[in-house]
């Protein structure tokens, strides 16, 4: 941690809205994506001489394309009751990040080039010229929103911020101006099927891996198989699922789940990634493509349904998008909701009764639940709507005996962001992160504190990556988060298992 | 003819030929733009009938701004609600004869504009008072609150302080409809607040006033949210598929 100079946050103990510091936050800026990467997207490789008449003539297209940026953009009424909602404000003080004023930065130039009023009397409504320092504004202060969509929680006409920066950030990959970090991982789904880059044959060992932890230690033959052809379900999951802490625990029990459930399962080295950072830049065209490889493995193995595990962006990309981009999914089991998310299926075992729990297998922990921001405010799961905050809590209560929320204004649908959503998860921006994710580290703080609470369940690989990485930030145990699917495999007792009290009696023996 | 009858007929037939064809000109560019992602904010109704609620809690209760900051939504909520009020007590100068529901309601009306009048002062205070409000405020923003507190007050003035012959402000009125004109009577407080309701009605279309139509065709709050079930494509994006 010495190599950042930051102040962190303090915590409180009831939440505060801080007053506002102009520009604590100007110096924050991603490093920006080489001609190259920009150009294997189909965007301009850099600024060129035009890029103020491409950045209008993108701007203009968008607007005549999403029904959303053109309403949002006419109908705020200025009336700050967005202001004090975003984590990013709340944690930096800095005025740009309250989302009114982040939008607000694309508004006036939107209202300069393409309204009566900005046109005749810009200095009357705040309109202004595109200029260098706008645009240096748009490139740092549109990679400091998660996307999380808790400002349009509030607003009286839902105005999503998220659909603004998801804009902006078009608009200036457009004109050649892209971020490093998004942009490569893009390009990485493209050439090798996943964000990390893992190739098919790392993953066959991993998964391999995997099969011989969960063989000595359960003495169950429980298979984690790669591009099965046949198989009844493909499992799509983040590729952080497949080695990294908590996440590979998540993993392994979905795999005990699908054993236990009978059903056969397998991943796929073409789709071996649930991300879709298309989203996150706000390229359709680009989200469109990543989600067709799900398509294409989907046929190609002849797989009956598709499962998502658990990641937060990608289950809204999966949830609300795939029907649409990859769509339509006629050929898989019409009794399936197509996607489904893993704790549906999970929930539906355990209502079956399918599986066989041993609840204090976890009762070494007090445990809390993060809701993701874009499955709590974004997706659904199960047939009735708040079913993503019930489903996941149930789950967790079904396999964990100490279960404890956070302060209502911080969980379900005005959760707050971890503060690396929205393709913000990269080390150039470690101060953003530390300080949005100062509301969520809060709330956690407050329960650890009264209710003894000692881990944290996630569903979103970026909130468990995240969180890992800021926790020692604020004095917490970056260990304290678990995956849900974690807290599952620890309580599931296989068919056949030979479990510890039998090992013992037969030593005796 | 006097002159001044002369002007305020013309100025009103424009500002109404400018709100009418300005909102239609928004409303149509809204309906027209197409949706291509299904983004409602969750949760959300699977339902027709559930976005129905939804809208309507929005528009008559302000749902939303309830759960974010409660003097706003105060302020605001009594300054539109009492508009409303007032808005309807005023179609008694439009109609002919005055229906039922219109006459039960003057009383209201007439104490209504001062519940707007505070109600627009207390969002004014907002944007001196709150530093977030402030900084976010441009020129426009208050002025928006001048015009309204300016016809209330010189609407409140004319009931409560110096009359006005309304009799004659209803036949001006009817006669502009029925294009068989009469004459506006010469009142100072009247020609202000007549004044500035025709730059209200001007500016409607050009403003944030779009926050009128434009709470309607927001798709975080008009969308259904069935996507799993429902496949949902732009037309634009249909040319993609090909
Ligand atoms: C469908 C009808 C309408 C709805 C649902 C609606 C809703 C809202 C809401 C929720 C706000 C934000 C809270 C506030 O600041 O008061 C607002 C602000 C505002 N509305 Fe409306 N409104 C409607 C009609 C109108 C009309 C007809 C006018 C004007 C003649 C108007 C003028 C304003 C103004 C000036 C503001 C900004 C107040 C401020 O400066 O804070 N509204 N409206
Ligand atoms: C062409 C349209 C309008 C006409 C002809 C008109 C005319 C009048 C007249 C004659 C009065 C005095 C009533 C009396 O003495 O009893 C009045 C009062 C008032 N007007 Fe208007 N007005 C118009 C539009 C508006 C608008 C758009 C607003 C609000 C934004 C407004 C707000 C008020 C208020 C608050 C009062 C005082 C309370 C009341 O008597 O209702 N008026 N108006
Ligand atoms: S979407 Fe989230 S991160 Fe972005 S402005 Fe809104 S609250 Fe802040
Ligand atoms: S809550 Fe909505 S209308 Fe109000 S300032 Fe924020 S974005 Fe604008």
């Amino acid at each position: 941690m010495a190599k950042y100079d930051f102040e962190i946050p303090k915590l409180k103990e009831y939440p505060e809205v801080p007053e506002l510091v102009d520009g604590t936050m100007d110096h924050m800026e991603t490093f920006r994506a080489k001609p190259e990467f920009q150009e294997a997207l189909g965007f301009k490789g850099e600024l060129g001489e035009n890029w103020k008449e491409d950045a209008i003539e993108a701007m203009g297209d968008l607007l005549g394309k999403y029904r959303s940026l053109q309403v949002y953009l006419d109908s705020c009424v200025k009336c700050g009751a967005c202001t004090d909602k975003c984590h990013y404000y709340l944690g930096t003080k800095d005025p740009k990040n309250m989302p009114v004023a982040r939008q607000d930065l694309l508004r006036k130039v939107y209202r300069r080039y393409f309204t009566f009023a900005g046109k005749f009397f810009p200095k009357l409504v705040g309109a202004t010229d595109l200029t260098e320092e706008i645009l240096d504004d748009w490139y740092n202060y549109y990679h400091q929103c998660s996307q999380c969509r808790r400002c349009s929680v509030f607003c009286p006409y839902g105005i999503d911020t998220a659909e603004i920066s998801m804009a902006a950030r078009e608009i200036m990959d457009r004109i050649g101006l892209g971020d490093k970090y998004s942009n490569e991982i893009i390009g990485k789904v493209f050439k090798i099927g996943n964000n990390l880059g893992l190739p098919e044959p790392a993953l066959a060992d991993t998964l391999e891996g995997l099969e011989e932890d969960v063989l000595d230690e359960t003495g169950v033959e429980v298979k984690y198989p790669l591009d099965m052809k046949g198989a009844e379900i493909l499992l799509v999951t983040p590729s952080a699922d497949f080695f990294a802490e908590p996440h590979v625990d998540g993993l392994i029990g979905y795999g005990k789940v699908f054993h236990e459930a009978g059903v056969t399962w397998t991943l796929s080295s073409k789709a071996s990634e649930a991300a879709n950072f298309g989203m996150f830049i706000g390229s359709y065209e680009n989200m469109r493509k990543i989600s067709l490889r799900i398509r294409e493995a989907a046929i190609e193995l002849g797989v009956k349904r598709i499962v998502f595990g658990e990641c937060g962006h990608a289950w809204r990309v999966a949830y609300s998008f795939l029907n649409t981009l990859a769509g339509p999914f006629d050929f898989l089991d019409p009794n399936y909701p197509v996607p489904q998310h893993i704790l549906e299926f999970t929930y539906g075992e355990l209502q079956k009764g399918t599986l066989n729990i041993d609840k204090s297998e976890n009762d070494h922990m007090v445990l809390t639940y993060h809701d993701s921001c874009n499955v709590a405010r974004a997706t659904r799961m199960g047939d009735k709507p708040g079913g993503q905050f019930e489903i996941p809590r149930a789950v967790i209560k079904a396999v964990c005996n100490n279960f404890v929320d956070m302060a209502p204004e911080t969980i379900r649908g005005t959760t707050f962001c971890c503060g690396g959503g929205g393709g913000l998860l990269t080390d150039d921006l470690m101060e953003v992160r530390v300080k949005g994710a100062m509301p969520r580290m809060e709330a956690l703080k407050n329960v650890i504190e009264e209710h003894g609470v000692t881990n944290m369940a996630a569903i979103c690989a970026i909130c468990k990556s995240q969180f890992t990485k800021v926790l020692p930030f604020y004095g917490m145990d970056m260990d304290m988060i678990v995956s849900v699917h974690q807290l599952v495999s620890n309580a599931i007792i296989l068919t056949g298992q030979v479990s510890e009290d039998d090992e013992d009696g037969a030593d005796e023996d | 003819m006097s002159f001044l009858t002369i002007t305020f007929a013309a100025l009103f037939y424009a500002a109404t030929a400018i709100m009418i064809a300005g909102l239609a000109n928004k409303i149509i560019q809204f309906a027209k733009t197409p949706a291509p992602l299904k983004i409602p904010t969750t949760p959300a109704p699977t339902t027709q009938t559930g976005v129905v609620l939804r809208m309507f809690r929005e528009v008559a209760f302000f749902e939303s701004l309830f759960k974010a900051t409660k003097w706003t939504w105060l302020f605001g909520y009594l300054f539109h609600i009492a508009l409303f009020l007032v808005l309807l007590r005023h179609l008694r100068y439009f109609i002919n004869p005055v229906p039922m529901p219109i006459e039960i309601i003057q009383p209201f009306g007439m104490y209504g504009g001062f519940a707007m009048v505070a109600g627009l002062f207390g969002l004014w205070a907002r944007r001196f008072l709150v530093d977030r409000v402030r900084y976010i405020s441009a020129a426009s923003d208050h002025l928006i609150l001048m015009l309204l507190i300016g016809i209330g007050i010189s609407g409140l003035s004319m009931t409560f302080g110096v009359h006005t012959d309304v009799v004659a402000v209803k036949s001006f009125f009817i006669g502009l409809m029925t294009f068989s004109w009469s004459e506006l009577p010469a009142d100072t407080l009247l020609i202000i607040h007549l004044l500035l309701v025709a730059a209200l009605m001007i500016i409607f279309p050009f403003s944030k006033l779009l926050h009128v139509p434009g709470v309607f065709f927001s798709p975080s709050r008009n969308q259904v949210d069935n996507p799993r079930e429902q496949r949902h494509v732009a037309d634009w994006a249909k040319k993609l598929e090909e």
